[in-house]
């Protein structure tokens, strides 16, 4: 590849990465708004209605308040590590996206091993929250990230093992296989053959992105705001935007692993992105409604229930999957069939 | 190797989850709670004090900025003191409008309580829901007193004045179509006990609302089940009253045991726990919304069939007919004398309970014979509850301290005082 071929392929690839990048922070913008009207309207009120039409502008009026907000860095906090957690938090989430395919061409990076490089980047999330919480030098701050960071180690193992279920019926670890592996109509899709799997594996997303009522990290009514409890204007706002990118992350997956992603779940409709993102979309407002209904969790509750439940579920399911696979129940299970397509 | 030791954490008066201004040192082995000490006072207005500076009718207003979620309960046991010493006759009809707005504060304290509590445990749209029906039950003290929260509605001898016969409707605005206004003024096109009625008859339904959202729900289980564990006999020695007692399993209500104005008339339920965790205080503090609605309709019934006065006719310590002013010179002299330096109590001291939603309410008065009290003494029930907050989050999580505050209902009104 010569100079010039490597420029344009250097810039198509950063405006392929624009085109996921400026879409999904729209996006994160837009769920603040729905989540505000989606819980205003379970919670009998109206939610945002006064900036532009029916509020819609009301997420720009946010962000821009954020914008002229101050900065402010605690005298005793660590300077370099309180200024950086929050663009490692936002950092891993973007970077996570790469790998997302929206439909059968659309995707910015196929890489083989997907899945991991999708786990890998989720994992890495948490550091922010604990450098932020260590770099706070505050209580609050510091039992946030405690309790954050042990959720974390919990819940990644069992979603971990929920997406080895994934993976062993489709027999790739490569998100776009996965979604091909799918095909067929809705009952071909995982989330039916593997549903102790999807239930774990979504409410550990939930648990993952510290919504309610797993939000014991930042526990509003118990350590006020947590991890991010010292940090104001853009820098609370990058922890919010990763909060969000990583909950349509979750949903996004959870899409493509179990509900078919781009696939259409009646034959006679074509297969397409809207699939995708209507999807998505579907699986976000469970997030909203679960934050509308349930009471928080307490800290070792969450412990109980992510080792002591999930996990052993987990391996339950993936023993039966095993021995389906050993029968080639079709149509989910004849996985050397689907290979050799 | 650094030795590991407890650390203090500062909890409050600015924080989320201290129902207003609850400071608490919290000694902590990690999550663990080593010790919870409150630091009370930052509410503190001195009412005690102001109201020996004050004739005896002026003071009533002070009464309910006490515990500022249970209004005309505070009244109620300032004005029942006063009347002990006066000797004064309550016509039937106020003692019935009493106990109705007993009822109804009760059940505004028990919605407050509900919210709150289900916010700190983190059930935030019980909140939303307990206001709807308070908005309601604030309407009622609106259209007798003119004062959504601080009524001033109960006086030294009766009410202030009889119940309405139209209720405050709602106007359309910019803010709010026709029709929705129309909507809400439905119920409220007939008098205030109409209005009663309906709310009455939906109020329950509202409850079961509340219910099913949190009664059956596992977390809300997991987190008030086994929390804050008080034994009857602890609880009898640590002064507890209320639904903080009636959650350990002790029968004690002051409306059944010592019946103060209509109370030995109305048929209820005293709702009493078993094991007296957070769990079964929750439970008490439901059944008691549900009693208090029962109490309510009872009321509504007897004060629709028995007109009457409502205030004593003794014009040394209630206010003539403004009509009788005008021509009576009598009239005119006790009006002007009872609004300048008010009336004067017999020499001695009195103490006057009654049953507060949030326990016993006391009002100890003692009088040298002046129109202004020698000393109050009021006693609320929260103070008492909060000295147990050691005791009761001792041993449990941080995340629980949360939950005992809410269960144990303070307000910091009646305990700064």
């Amino acid at each position: 590849m010569g100079f010039f071929e490597g420029l344009l392929f250097l810039l198509w690839t950063v405006f392929k990465i624009a085109l996921i990048i400026v879409p999904l922070i729209l996006s994160v913008a837009y769920l603040t708004y729905a989540e505000r009207k989606v819980i205003g309207a379970i919670q009998v009120r109206k939610g945002p209605n006064r900036v532009g039409f029916f509020g819609l502008l009301q997420p720009f009026a946010d962000v821009l308040k954020l914008l002229t907000k101050e900065v402010l860095v605690p005298t005793n906090s660590h300077r370099f590590l309180f200024m950086i957690a929050p663009i490692l938090s936002l950092g891993a989430a973007f970077a996570a996206w790469a790998v997302i395919p929206f439909s059968d061409t659309a995707i910015l990076a196929d890489v083989n091993a997907g899945l991991l490089y999708v786990l890998a980047l989720t994992s890495l999330g948490v550091y922010g929250v604990i450098i932020a919480g260590w770099a706070s030098n505050s209580k609050y701050a510091f039992l946030g990230a405690m309790r954050s960071a042990a959720q974390i180690v919990a819940y990644e193992i069992a979603m971990g093992f929920a997406l080895v279920g994934v993976l062993m019926v489709s027999g790739s670890l490569n998100l776009g296989d996965i979604v091909d592996a799918q095909r067929g109509n809705i009952f071909h899709w995982f989330w039916l053959p593997l549903f102790p799997l999807f239930i774990v594996y979504f409410i550990s997303g939930v648990a993952e992105t510290n919504r309610a009522p797993f939000d014991v990290a930042e526990g509003e009514s118990e350590i006020v705001a947590g991890f991010h409890v010292d940090y104001s204007g853009m820098a609370f706002a990058l922890f919010f935007l990763a909060e969000y990118a990583n909950m349509i992350m979750i949903a996004a997956l959870a899409v493509i692993m179990f509900l078919g992603g781009w696939l259409s779940p009646v034959p006679f409709l074509p297969d397409g992105m809207g699939w995708f993102f209507a999807k998505t979309a579907f699986m976000l407002f469970f997030f909203l409604w679960f934050r509308a209904t349930f009471p928080r969790y307490r800290y070792d509750q969450i412990m109980r229930l992510g080792w002591k439940v999930f996990i052993p579920v987990t391996i339950v399911w993936i023993t039966v999957e095993a021995v389906a696979i050993l029968l080639e129940i079709a149509p989910w299970f004849d996985i050397r069939a689907v290979g050799a397509a | 190797m650094p030795e590991i030791r407890n650390y203090t954490l500062n909890f409050g008066p600015q924080h989320p989850a201290a129902h207003g201004v609850l400071r608490l040192i919290l000694e902590m082995d990690g999550e663990v709670i080593e010790r919870a000490d409150p630091h009370v006072g930052l509410l503190h207005r001195g009412t005690e004090k102001l109201a020996e500076s004050k004739p005896y009718n002026q003071s009533i207003g002070y009464m309910d900025r006490l515990d500022y979620v249970s209004m005309m309960c505070n009244e109620h046991g300032y004005v029942m003191a006063i009347e002990n010493l006066l000797g004064v006759e309550v016509p039937e009809r106020a003692q019935y409008i009493r106990v109705m707005f007993d009822e109804i504060t009760r059940i505004l304290n028990h919605l407050m309580w509900i919210g709150a509590h289900g916010l700190d445990v983190g059930a935030m749209s019980m909140f939303l829901y307990a206001f709807r029906e308070r908005e309601d039950l604030m309407d009622c003290y609106e259209a007798v007193s003119g004062a959504r929260l601080h009524a001033t509605y109960y006086r030294p001898g009766g009410v202030a004045r009889d119940l309405p016969d139209t209720m405050p409707q709602y106007e359309s605005s910019r803010f709010r179509s026709k029709n929705n206004a129309s909507k809400l003024n439905e119920a409220r096109q007939g008098s205030l006990l109409d209005f009663l009625e309906d709310f009455t008859n939906r109020f329950p339904g509202c409850v079961d609302e509340y219910e099913t959202l949190l009664t059956d729900n596992r977390i809300w289980k997991q987190r008030l089940v086994g929390i804050g564990v008080v034994s009857p006999e602890r609880a009898l020695q640590l002064g507890f009253t209320g639904p903080m007692l009636r959650g350990s399993g002790i029968e004690w209500d002051l409306r059944k045991k010592q019946p103060y104005e209509v109370y030995d008339r109305m048929k209820f339920d005293i709702p009493v726990g078993v094991e007296g965790d957070s769990y079964d205080r929750y439970l008490v503090r439901m059944e008691e919304m549900r009693q208090s609605n029962e109490i309510i309709k009872q009321c509504i019934a007897w004060l629709r069939v028995n007109p009457g006065p409502v205030l004593t006719e003794d014009h040394k310590v209630a206010p003539p007919r403004r009509a009788e002013m005008k021509g009576d010179m009598e009239s005119l002299i006790h009006h002007f004398k009872l609004f300048t330096e008010g009336f004067c109590l017999p020499e001695g001291e009195s103490y006057a309970a009654i049953e507060h939603p949030k326990g016993e309410f006391g009002c100890y008065l003692i009088s040298d014979g002046a129109n202004k009290p020698y000393r109050l003494k009021v006693r609320a029930a929260g103070f008492y509850h909060l000295a147990a907050l050691n005791e009761m989050v001792n041993g449990h999580m941080l995340s629980d301290v949360v939950a005992v505050i809410g269960t144990q209902d303070v307000v910091f009104g009646e305990i700064d005082r």
